[in-house]
C-alpha cells in the first residue's frame, strides 16, 4: 500500500529546491535563479519528450508478446535483432535517461543482453533527431565519420557486457514497482 | 523530437482503430512506469542544474579551449562524462569550440562521452540497472568515446 506521506516524501528535495529559487528572485541573487533557469530549461526538455517515450514503452507492452520478441531479438538473434535495435533507437529522441525504461520492457520480453546494450548504445549516439542537429552545427562530414566509427565501437561494448555479464545474468528493474 | 512526435501519434492512433481498451491500458501502464521514476529524475536534474550554474558553458568552453592532444581530449572526456547538456545546447556549444580552434577528435570525445557516459544519471540508471552493470556500462563508455576520437583524429 502507497501511503500519501511517502509519495510526498519522494519531492521534498525538488520542493526544497524550487522553494530556494523562488527565495533567490525574492532576494534577486543571481546563482540560485541561474539554477533555477537552467533546471527549468531541462524540466521543459524532459516534458517534451519523456512522456512519448512512456506512452511508446506501455503501448509495446500491450502489442508486443514476448514470443515475437524473444525470436526477433533474443539471445539467438544475431545480427538481424542487432539491426532492429539500432532501427528502434533511431526513431526515438531525448537523453540517455529515456531510453532505460525501452530497455526494462526489452528486457523483461525476453530481449538478449547484448541486444539491450546495443539498443542503448544506439540510442545515445544514432538518433536521428540528434543526427540533423548534429549536421546542422558540425557538417556532414564530422557526422558521417563519427556514426561509422561509433557504431562497431558501441557494437563491441555490448559484446563485452554480455561476456562480462553471463555468469550471472542481466536483470533490470522498474523502479515504479518498489517501495521509494 | 518531431520524429518521436509523428511515431508516437501514428502508432497511438494504429493502436486505437485496433483496440481502444488496450491501448488506454498501454498509455496508463506507460504513466505509471513514467511517475515511477520521475521523483529520482526529478532529484538528477536539480543536480545538474545546480551544477551547471556553477560552473557555466563559459567556464566549459575554457577548460576544453586552452588544451589539445591527449590533455585536451581527457578533459573533454571528463567534462562530457559528468555534464548534462540537452542537444539543442551541446551542439551550438560544439560549434562554438570548434571556430574557437579546438580540435574536431576532441569535440568528438565531448560529444560522444556527453551522449554516452552520465555521470550524474547513475542514480537513476542504478535504479533500473543495478550499480555493477551501470559502473560497467559507463566505465566501457568513457573508454569507447576516447577510443572514437582518436579514430576521429586519424581521418579527419
Amino acid at each position: 500500500m502507497k501511503s500519501g506521506s511517502k509519495t510526498f516524501a519522494k519531492y521534498v528535495f525538488t520542493a526544497a529546491f524550487v522553494v530556494a529559487v523562488f527565495v533567490s528572485l525574492r532576494f534577486d541573487s543571481a546563482p540560485g535563479i541561474t539554477a533555477g533557469l537552467h533546471f527549468r530549461e531541462f524540466l521543459l526538455e524532459m516534458a517534451a519528450f519523456l512522456p512519448l517515450m512512456f506512452v511508446l514503452v506501455g503501448l509495446m507492452d500491450v502489442w508486443l508478446p514476448r514470443s515475437v520478441i524473444e525470436r526477433q531479438v533474443g539471445s539467438g538473434s544475431g545480427i538481424k535483432g542487432a539491426l532492429w535495435m539500432i532501427a528502434l533507437a533511431m526513431l526515438q529522441a531525448g537523453p540517455l535517461y529515456g531510453a532505460f525504461p525501452v530497455a526494462q520492457l526489452l528486457w523483461r520480453k525476453g530481449c538478449g543482453t547484448r541486444n539491450i546494450f546495443v539498443y542503448l548504445g544506439a540510442f545515445s549516439t544514432l538518433k536521428l533527431p540528434m543526427l540533423t542537429f548534429e549536421i546542422g552545427f558540425l557538417g556532414l562530414r564530422f557526422s558521417l565519420l563519427r556514426t561509422l566509427i561509433t557504431l562497431p565501437v558501441f557494437v563491441l561494448i555490448a559484446v563485452i557486457m554480455d561476456v562480462v555479464l553471463r555468469p550471472k545474468g542481466l536483470v533490470v528493474r522498474d523502479p515504479a514497482d518498489e517501495g521509494v | 523530437m518531431k520524429v518521436l512526435l509523428i511515431v508516437t501519434v501514428i502508432l497511438v492512433l494504429l493502436s486505437l482503430l485496433l483496440d481502444r481498451q488496450k491501448t488506454w491500458l498501454g498509455i496508463c501502464r506507460g504513466m505509471k512506469m513514467f511517475l515511477g521514476i520521475l521523483p529520482d529524475l526529478l532529484v538528477v536534474l536539480v543536480v545538474a542544474a545546480v551544477l551547471l550554474a556553477m560552473v557555466p558553458e563559459s567556464t566549459m568552453v575554457r577548460f576544453l579551449g586552452v588544451k589539445s592532444g591527449p590533455a585536451g581530449m581527457m578533459m573533454a572526456a571528463v567534462i562530457g562524462s559528468v555534464a548534462l547538456v540537452p542537444g539543442f545546447i551541446a551542439y551550438p556549444l560544439a560549434a562554438v569550440l570548434h571556430r574557437s580552434g579546438v580540435a574536431l577528435d576532441v569535440i568528438a570525445v565531448f560529444i560522444t562521452t556527453l551522449m554516452m557516459v552520465g555521470v550524474i544519471t547513475l542514480p537513476v540508471e542504478q535504479r533500473y540497472f543495478g550499480w555493477k552493470v551501470a559502473l560497467w556500462r559507463n566505465g566501457l563508455s568513457f573508454v569507447g568515446a576516447v577510443v572514437v576520437g582518436l579514430l576521429m583524429g586519424l581521418f579527419l
